[in-house]
């Protein structure tokens, strides 16, 4: 067996029509947290249904854990674990019959079954709620329970669909500890996920799709490194002069005009630069009306890619061109 | 070793006991039916039946007991109708992803919900059994404790693959159901024919021909058939009709319930094989 427990080529998906996925070929290695992003509607979710069997293959080729998905579905199912995007509990079990129903249905034997339970829900750190029923736990108990439930026929990749959608700050980041302690012991983590700089923090590995294609992988440094060494935002009394003048820098590697004024990439350390370039532009008397250094980021690794901001409002954009006291 | 199934009956009767409202009103309404509706046409029928003359050796039974058998037949149905709506439920807010990305097989779903309908109904007919006798109603007339036992087991028998076959039904419908008032439209659609094109409250001999003959394709006609055979007997007299069940009668309703139920149980197993939740 190769090092890659997921492998997929050429996987296309088909809606009647409209193809969701079109012609997607990537691989996921062993051990690593595996990032797949895109905006909504890229994809991404049809690739997920596809690789944990709720979808057919319907063309190309996929192996999960060694196994074809067209041909050993069950076999995938008995190696993976997932937390659906959307609440898959019996609100009116309680936290340990939800765990118990799901080792039954995996054909778990009784002794180990009991066993995992107990040390799973140990691990979530629900032993207080171990009776109460699902419907009575905060949106972050039931997330965990949900991990702890994935997590509970030790499989060899865990999918995770946006597993820190709806929460707040803190449990979100207590929720990755919880996924980066599961991926130490082994356990392969398929991830997406809206939040750039969660998937930043934690991804072995980033493949960006959109349009059913992958269009950008690397690891996250990488994929930023890609985009420039810093980036200037610069709002200027004539945007026009100022990118014809920066053009000419040896340094700045692009400029991009957008409605809250100039994107500048440069490829060398923006706090040297940036005085030299505000020298220059009073020099030639041109007004800077607001300034703003910063490396770049997986957002902005994004919109580059895609053209798009992963979350559909612009408002987060428009405030990030336009910094805090500035016009 | 496949015992999934068990699993999900486990779950569904979990659910059943924790609402206990929902069995409550489940018992409720068969005991109206019988103390109101049965009561009063008791009266009126006995009225108007005083003339008739009975045949010789038939045995009259009071219209109270004639209407048990669909009482419980009614109930069976309705229960039974509505034992997939978890499923519905399920699959819009809840296990069903869970359900059927693991491992187990899709027709454990099936008979696991199967087995536990019928679980509930066998509940609802052993409460409406003994409320009926309460009130007057004349099952396992001049039986031996033995015998009563038998007959009992008989009427289960009969309830429980009928049960089967509309849990089944109702699995179908409510896998292929995006909405639960879809669910309740359909279902009461269904539940109105096939009460009243039924011999539960009325011999059919006295139907309309194309009633008469739809009746006698309809499951309820023959649990009822079933359960009057091993309740009230099979040789009576009830609202100006002598009923005489053989043991043939008696193996045709049971194999068409069986019938019935395996035709269910492929359509359902189609619908669930083809389900894609996502």
């Amino acid at each position: 067996m190769s090092a890659n427990i997921i492998e997929v080529k050429n996987l296309e998906y088909k809606y009647g029509d409209f193809k969701a996925v079109d012609g997607v070929s990537f691989f996921v290695r062993e051990g690593e947290i595996f990032s797949f992003l895109g905006p909504n509607g890229a994809g991404k979710s049809t690739v997920i249904n596809i690789l944990t069997t709720l979808l057919p293959v319907q063309k190309g080729t996929a192996f999960v854990a060694g196994y074809d998905l067209a041909r050993e579905p069950e076999q995938v199912r008995r190696s993976i674990g997932i937390v659906f995007q959307d609440e898959t509990l019996d609100r009116d079990l309680t936290v340990w019959e939800s765990l118990e129903l799901h080792g039954r249905i995996y054909s778990m034997p009784k002794d180990e079954r009991r066993q995992r339970i107990d040390e799973i829900i140990k691990l979530v750190e629900l032993e207080e709620k171990r009776d109460v029923r699902t419907r009575n736990l905060s949106g972050g108990m039931k997330r965990r329970l949900e991990i702890g439930r994935g997590l509970m026929t030790r499989p060899k990749v865990l999918f995770l669909d946006e597993p820190t959608i709806g929460l707040d700050t803190q449990t979100r980041r207590r929720m990755w500890d919880y996924i980066k302690m599961v991926n130490e012991s082994g356990t392969t983590i398929f991830l997406t996920t809206h939040y750039m700089d969660e998937a930043d923090l934690v991804s072995n590995w980033i493949d960006i799709v959109d349009h059913g294609k992958i269009i950008a992988s690397g690891n996250p440094t990488d994929l930023k490194d890609a985009l420039g060494r810093d980036m200037i935002y610069l709002q200027t009394s004539d945007d026009e002069a100022t990118k014809n003048m920066l053009q000419g820098f040896k340094a700045v590697m692009d400029v991009k005009a957008t409605t809250q004024g100039l994107v500048v990439t440069i490829n060398t350390d923006g706090t040297h630069c940036l005085p030299l370039i505000m020298n220059r532009l009073k020099e030639k008397g041109i007004e800077i009306i607001s300034v703003n250094l910063k490396k770049p980021t997986l957002d902005d690794v994004f919109v580059h890619h895609t053209g798009r901001d992963i979350r559909n409002a612009g408002a987060e954009k428009l405030h990030r061109i336009q910094p805090r006291g500035g016009k | 070793m496949a015992y999934e199934f068990a699993t999900i009956y486990w779950r569904d009767m979990l659910r059943f006991v924790r609402f206990r409202i929902a069995l409550v009103a489940s018992l409720i309404q068969p005991a109206l039916w019988m103390a109101l509706y049965g009561a009063a046409m008791s009266s009126n029928f006995s009225r108007l039946g005083s003339g008739m003359v009975v045949p010789v050796g038939a045995v009259t039974v009071s219209y109270l007991t004639f209407m048990g058998a669909g009482v419980i037949a009614l109930t069976t149905l309705f229960t039974s109708l509505f034992g997939g709506i978890t499923l519905l439920f399920d699959k819009n807010w809840g296990l069903m992803r869970e359900l059927l990305a693991s491992p187990m097989p899709r027709n454990h779903i099936i008979v696991g919900i199967g087995l536990s309908g019928v679980t509930k109904s066998f509940i609802q007919v052993m409460v409406i059994m003994g409320f009926g006798l309460v009130i007057g109603v004349r099952f396992f007339q001049g039986y031996t404790l033995l015998q009563t036992v038998g007959a009992i087991l008989g009427v289960l028998l009969f309830v429980g693959i009928f049960s089967l076959g509309f849990l089944f039904l109702s699995s179908a419908i409510s896998m292929s159901m995006e909405t639960p008032e879809g669910l309740q439209a359909v279902i009461t659609l269904l539940t109105l024919p096939l009460f009243f094109a039924s011999n539960a409250l009325y011999p059919i001999d006295a139907f309309p021909g194309p009633v008469r003959i739809l009746s006698q394709f309809n499951p309820m006609t023959h649990l009822v058939n079933g359960v009057r055979y091993f309740a009230v007997g099979n040789d009576f007299y009830a609202i100006g009709t002598h009923y005489v069940y053989t043991t043939n009668d008696l193996l045709i309703s049971l194999l068409a319930l069986m019938a019935f139920a395996a035709v269910m149980f492929l359509v359902a197993w189609r619908v669930f094989k083809k389900a894609v939740v996502t």
